[in-house]
């Protein structure tokens, strides 16, 4: 078996003395969109906040086998991975064109970034009419899209997505999940989402992880689990 | 007013108030770059443009003409700005923002104390960047120093926001200041975008400083203390989080208090300072975002 593009060993994660990862485990394939789920404060944003190192965390985080569970989110978004943070992460007093710009900050190769750039607007074709715009002023579902837009400019081996839904019409969401689909079919992008949706999560992912204080209670294919009653009564409450 | 009024005096005396004006600009950006990146002002800002005055003094006395040493004043200071933030401010970085003030009232007496033990009490002066002599323009004569002045500090300025704009690590060191977290996310190393940021400060206050000395028949270690006042009050009348609205605040400033000084007999030279924290005052009573700033919408 291949190793994981992703792999999670009993990570910790705290924020001061509270802990908010009692040693969790999971994994990312190449080409795969994993989804994690539970109920608010079960550590589904720290979960990627830990794989990003935006939070101090132990235990084995390995990323497309190197070991990143002690650098900097800097050093790890130059591996390779956009985290699509809670809120979006939208640089609001910045236009539109410069936060797709810094999408690209780490990468060296400038022809490569204007491919991608055309290749981004293709599923995002707005954004180019919005280019000039002060990002502060788009709309909450346009802002998501352009974070989404912005992370793939990285050109990234993974994404971390930390619950596009939230604050978002249905349709926008349902909109920006398709797009997620489409990136995985076309591209194999490999995506981790976090989601509190979980008929969404589980329709958009191949494998979901259903976490609980901290801790992974449930996990197997979403197909499966979405099928499985009890999970269903026990921790997504639906 | 009676009699015919000395449309020519106005002329010049308004030209010497963008003169100072441009001077307090440099200052005063120097002032809101720190201000949009950690939050608080700088109240050392103005010391250590005062320490780089004493460092091109010290060039020009070894002989250096006035633009060397300014330029390669310009260049130490950058260093020192950026090992400043290294040494001083990065502990404090995710401080409280009142602990970070103190730090910099702190590094104010320090920096004034490290150029009272190096540079001995003396009469100093530096040398004249430009002839002292009048330029005639349109029958108004002006005094090239003043246009010099103006020119030199619109160019820094002009620089700075050259590099802000089109640069890509002007790009990332403004999404740093606008979203720290999402721009380490992005792998913007933002830690070093402060220090990059009191870098350029420190350089522009150079600029300020080495444009003050020369007007002065002397000057001491207290050279800079008026002109932070002046800076701090043209940044908040242009608003403090706006680096164009500092540059009009202060040259605003410069003109009225100019103007006032000349105009109005009791004010004379002696209340110009008053003047300016009248306009603080003022500025924050009645618009608190100042002209170019953007009101902060806070939810409660």
């Amino acid at each position: 078996m291949p190793d994981a593009l992703l792999e999670l060993e009993d990570v910790e994660a705290r924020y001061g003395p509270v802990v908010a990862l009692h040693g969790i485990s999971l994994e990312v394939d190449e080409g795969e969109v994993v989804a994690v789920l539970g109920a608010n404060g079960a550590g589904k944003t720290t979960t990627l906040r830990a794989v990003s190192g935006m939070v101090r965390r132990s235990g084995e985080i390995v990323f497309a086998g190197k070991r990143i569970s002690r650098r900097s989110p800097e050093a790890v978004a130059r591996l390779g991975v956009a985290h699509v943070p809670e809120g979006r992460g939208t640089l609001t007093e910045l236009s539109v064109r410069e936060n797709l710009r810094l999408g690209a900050y780490v990468r060296r190769d400038r022809a490569g970034v204007r491919e991608d750039e055309q290749r981004v607007l293709s599923y995002f074709p707005w954004l180019d009419q919005r280019s000039g715009q002060r990002a502060g002023t788009l709309s909450g579902g346009e802002q998501q899209m352009l974070a989404l837009a912005r992370a793939l400019m990285l050109r990234p081996k993974l994404v971390l997505l930390d619950e596009p839904s939230l604050g978002l019409a249905p349709m926008v969401t349902a909109e920006i999940f398709r797009i997620v689909g489409e990136l995985n079919a076309k591209e194999g992008l490999a995506v981790l989402v976090v989601e509190q949706n979980a008929a969404l999560a589980f329709e958009a992912s191949s494998r979901a992880y259903v976490l609980e204080v901290g801790k992974v209670a449930v996990e197997g294919s979403s197909d499966e689990l979405r099928r499985n009653e009890s999970v269903r009564r026990s921790y997504l409450g639906y | 007013m009676i009699f015919a009024f000395d449309w020519t005096q106005l002329a010049q005396q308004i030209v010497i108030g963008l003169a100072s004006g441009g001077i307090w600009a440099t200052l005063a950006v120097a002032l809101v770059l720190i201000y949009r990146s950690t939050g608080v002002v700088n109240f050392a800002q103005g010391e250590m443009a005062m320490f780089s005055t004493f460092i091109a003094w010290s060039l020009v006395h070894h002989g250096l003409s006035y633009w060397a040493a300014f330029f390669l004043t310009v260049a130490i200071s950058f260093a020192a700005g950026v090992a400043v933030e290294r040494v001083v401010i990065r502990p404090v970085e995710s401080a409280p923002v009142l602990t970070v003030v103190i730090v910099t009232l702190g590094l104010f007496f320090l920096v004034n104390g490290a150029a009272r033990w190096i540079w001995t009490p003396e009469v100093r002066s530096l040398p004249n960047a430009f002839s002292t002599r009048p330029i005639d323009v349109a029958g108004v004569a002006f005094s090239i120093q003043d246009l010099g002045n103006i020119g030199v500090s619109l160019a820094a300025v002009g620089l700075l926001w050259v590099f802000f704009r089109f640069t890509k690590l002007g790009l990332a060191s403004r999404a740093a200041a606008v979203n720290p977290e999402a721009s380490r996310l992005l792998g913007v190393r933002v830690s070093w975008m402060l220090a990059l940021g009191w870098g350029l400060a420190a350089a522009m206050g150079a600029v300020s400083g080495m444009l003050t000395a020369p007007a002065l028949a002397s000057f001491d270690q207290n050279l800079m203390q008026p002109v932070l006042l002046y800076a701090f009050a043209g940044a908040v009348l242009g608003g403090i989080d706006s680096p164009l609205g500092a540059v009009v605040g202060t040259m605003l400033l410069g003109v009225l208090v100019n103007l006032v000084g000349t105009y109005v007999d009791w004010v004379g030279t002696e209340l110009r300072l008053p003047v300016a924290l009248a306009v603080i005052l003022g500025v924050l009573l009645v618009r608190p975002a100042g002209l170019f700033g953007r009101v902060s919408v806070r939810r409660v």
